[in-house]
């Protein structure tokens, strides 16, 4: 399958503007357990993939997800920025340099989720990011293939980040509050479920 | 000598721990600091961070110094991100900010090799 300029600009716009659009709602998730930042600072990486939008979607497969990565490296200025563009930084390694994309994709997003694991020293169960994609990525490797894949991965992503909210962290600046971080939803894990939904969505109405 | 980089979400922590640095140990050693995200605001900056490093470059290598989470993780990708000549010689060292520059800088003034300079410094965490 090749994935033309316009169909990935169509699934990059979708997502970068749901995080825009959220900025408020993710602030307001990390000011009760981390930093209050997580909404601006992403909101900010976003504006600038979408500047480059028409730039990044020219290239390769592989060059243009290692754009993005690189441009919210160099723009979000907060963990998020390093954590989401090592995702995006390894995926674009495990793509080829055309706009073929591979048979296998939980490979291609596997390769970003390890690296998000690496980058933050961390795993599944610290109330982080990685509890929405390490199970959305279970979820594209058994699932793979089925009619309602799609349906599939929102509802992983959704049901994933709801179970962050009982979760105590053990990662990040919400580690510091102990048991006072239970009871709040991760504001990491909120929005790679925004930016998954928004793919989807896009998806579901055929790009 | 080895160079000392001091990483913090504030512009006026990262100031005023290199200005700490500077009065205790002097000017040989070269200090940069960058503290800030790109807007401006409280955070960090991984293109700050870069061009911290290059302003305290030496052939030694570089120690950095961070305050919390997020300046750690956009240093680390800033040592990544360096030419490949670089990158083994900068290390993010695991200690408080402002005694571990101040120890690290005291370290480095005496010549001290990069490795030694940063496990100055961490024994501060390590007490």
């Amino acid at each position: 399958m090749s994935l033309q300029p316009d169909t990935f600009k169509s699934l990059v716009k979708a997502a970068a503007e749901q995080v825009i659009a959220s900025a408020l709602e993710l602030t307001a998730l990390d000011q009760a357990i981390g930093d209050g930042d997580h909404g601006a600072n992403m909101k900010r990486g976003f504006e600038a993939v979408l500047s480059k939008l028409d730039t990044i979607g020219a290239q390769p497969l592989d060059e243009a997800l290692k754009s993005i990565g690189k441009t919210l490296v160099m723009t979000v200025g907060g963990a998020s920025g390093p954590l989401y563009g090592s995702f995006f930084l390894a995926a674009g390694e495990a793509l080829s340099h055309d706009r073929t994309l591979p048979e296998n994709l939980a490979d291609v997003f596997g390769r970003g989720v390890d690296a998000v694991s690496a980058r933050g020293r961390s795993h599944a169960g610290e109330k982080t990011m990685l509890d929405v994609l390490v199970p959305v990525l279970e979820t594209l490797k058994t699932e793979a293939g089925r009619p309602d894949l799609i349906e599939r991965v929102r509802a992983t992503a959704s049901e994933s980040m709801e179970r962050t909210a009982p979760m105590q962290a053990t990662k990040g600046r919400a580690s510091f509050l102990g048991a006072r971080s239970i009871g709040h939803i991760d504001p990491g894990a909120k929005s790679s479920c925004l930016m998954l939904h928004a793919i989807c969505s896009r998806l579901e109405e055929g790009v | 000598m080895v160079g000392i980089v001091i990483v913090s979400h504030s512009k006026d922590i990262a100031k005023g721990t290199a200005d700490m640095v500077r009065q205790m140990v002097g000017s040989e050693v070269k200090v940069a600091f960058c503290g800030g995200n790109p807007d401006g605001g409280l955070g960090t900056s991984v293109a700050g961070i870069i061009e911290a490093i290059d302003a305290a470059w030496s052939a030694k290598g570089v120690v950095i110094l961070v305050d919390l989470g997020g300046a750690e993780t956009n240093s680390e990708m800033a040592v990544e991100m360096l030419e490949p000549a670089r990158r083994d010689r900068v290390v993010v060292c695991n200690a408080p900010i402002v005694e571990g520059a101040v120890m690290a800088a005291t370290e480095a003034a005496g010549g001290s090799s990069l490795d030694q300079v940063r496990a100055v410094a961490e024994e501060l965490s390590a007490g």
